[in-house]
């Protein structure tokens, strides 16, 4: 019985792929946007500009107030209503972009935050322009902090990600959700599915946590 | 367009709306009280040395965190009636959140336990305490103190995280959002009502983290990534 259900979902391999493969690259692309927008974003949240950065303030809190579910049907449903024509993929990438890149700003801007004000102020003392203070003497060292929330940000992203199944995108979670309506066996079908996103985040959540420990290690350097 | 933008609609529907949102609210608190359950037994049986204990509780947190609350919700909903076990589609709703949160809970007074330094459980040692005395006189009363707004925030994404219920059809704030949409053909009302509805409960939540955390005279929670 049980190897009979395992032959049928066996043969369900490429499906499985393909939605393996469409998990990845909505939360890859959401990761790159993400990152970009988010690092953009932080930097002005940090900045001196007050309008600018209280605008991004309230943005981040609108979007972290609400569910990812939620934000999802409101551009899946919504945008079409303004005349912008969308599939369930483009939705998907921008909502998941715009997910990362409100959590990105934050950390960015809390790293940027930490980092001692003496090493702006020597900065600016030495003549360096505005953006290579950003550049050469910030960012660097915020980038202690940024780096290991960073990878817990990306792990964060696949797993949201599987929320893009609500709408129809044939992900990993969608194709469990598929399979399971053929072969009733949900702990089985829904094991594999599990694994499969082990797969991807586990080695990202090990790398986060040696990301975190060494770079308290160079903190506490710092400290002494 | 938007032009025919209904309030009219909305506040039909406001009812409706307001029995989500208690909805929402109700079953966040009971799988809240299940994550507080579930982590502090995954979290004591993790940070014990024998392996029959420890494994078992690493393996989950780690399984938990590794993979994404829909599956796991998916798993119960699809997986538990195989087992014989069937349940009311909240049940499961609220056992896939008290488990999730339960081994993000876990980890955080993990942390919390980890942060008290060296000399406190040296002095213990030295005051002649013994493990469960150490545990419950000099330990976890200051674990818990580092731990209550990392907590308080966990219950704020929980709160978030419940919206998923409305996929298997649980009937709380989003599946009144669903239900509007579906039967008017008014997404743009439904879900911005939806969201509205999630805001008014994340800043009324936050406002409470926020004066219980300065009441305490607590360190407010650092930006925490949940991963």
């Amino acid at each position: 019985m049980i190897w009979q259900q395992l032959l049928s979902i066996a043969s369900s391999y490429p499906l499985a792929l393909r939605g393996l493969g469409t998990t990845v690259v909505v939360s890859l692309i959401g990761l790159v946007a993400g990152s970009l927008i988010g690092f953009a974003m932080g930097i002005l949240r940090a900045g001196g500009n007050r309008l600018i950065s209280r605008t991004i303030g309230v943005w981040v809190d609108l979007i972290r107030g609400t569910p990812f579910l939620v934000q999802l049907f409101l551009i899946f449903f919504i945008l079409p209503e303004l005349g912008i024509e969308l599939e369930a993929f483009d939705a998907s990438v921008i909502a998941l972009s715009n997910l990362a890149a409100c959590f990105i700003c934050e950390t960015v801007a809390a790293g940027i935050a930490a980092v001692p004000k003496g090493q702006v102020e020597a900065a600016l003392a030495s003549g360096l322009p505005q953006w290579h203070q950003m550049r050469h003497v910030v960012l660097p060292q915020a980038m202690r902090i940024i780096l290991p929330s960073l990878v817990g940000q990306y792990v964060l992203l696949i797993k949201d990600s599987s929320v893009v199944s609500a709408i129809g995108l044939t992900d990993l979670t969608r194709v469990g959700w598929l399979v399971v309506q053929r072969v009733p066996n949900g702990l089985l079908v829904f094991a594999i599915v599990g694994l499969g996103y082990f797969a991807v985040c586990y080695p990202l959540i090990a790398l986060a946590r040696r990301l975190e420990r060494r770079m308290g290690a160079a903190h506490a350097e710092v400290q002494l | 367009m938007l032009g025919n933008f209904s309030f009219r609609v909305i506040l039909e529907s406001l009812p409706d709306f307001g029995y989500g949102l208690m909805a929402t609210l109700w079953l966040s608190l009971l799988a809240f009280a299940g994550a507080l359950a579930v982590g502090i037994i995954a979290c004591a049986m993790n940070l014990q040395r024998a392996k029959l204990l420890h494994v078992p509780a690493a393996v989950f947190i780690d399984a938990i965190r590794a993979t994404p609350l829909l599956a796991q919700l998916y798993f119960l909903y699809f997986g538990l009636p195989r087992l014989g076990i069937v349940l009311p589609e909240r049940v499961v709703g609220v056992l896939a959140l008290s488990l999730n949160s339960g081994a993000y809970v876990a980890e955080i007074i993990r942390a919390g336990i980890l942060s008290i330094s060296r000399g406190q459980v040296e002095a213990a040692i030295s005051s002649g305490m013994g493990y469960g005395q150490r545990m419950r006189l000099v330990i976890l009363p200051q674990a818990f103190k580092v731990a209550i707004p990392p907590l308080l925030s966990q219950a704020i994404v929980l709160v978030k995280d419940s919206a998923l219920l409305s996929l298997i059809a649980v009937a709380e704030l989003t599946r009144a959002g669903q239900l509007l949409a579906s039967d008017r053909f008014m997404p743009a009302e439904a879900f911005l009502t939806t969201a509205a509805c999630y805001l008014l409960l994340y800043y009324g939540l936050k406002s409470v983290a926020a004066l219980a955390t300065l009441r305490l005279g607590l360190r407010p929670a650092a930006l925490r990534v949940r991963a």
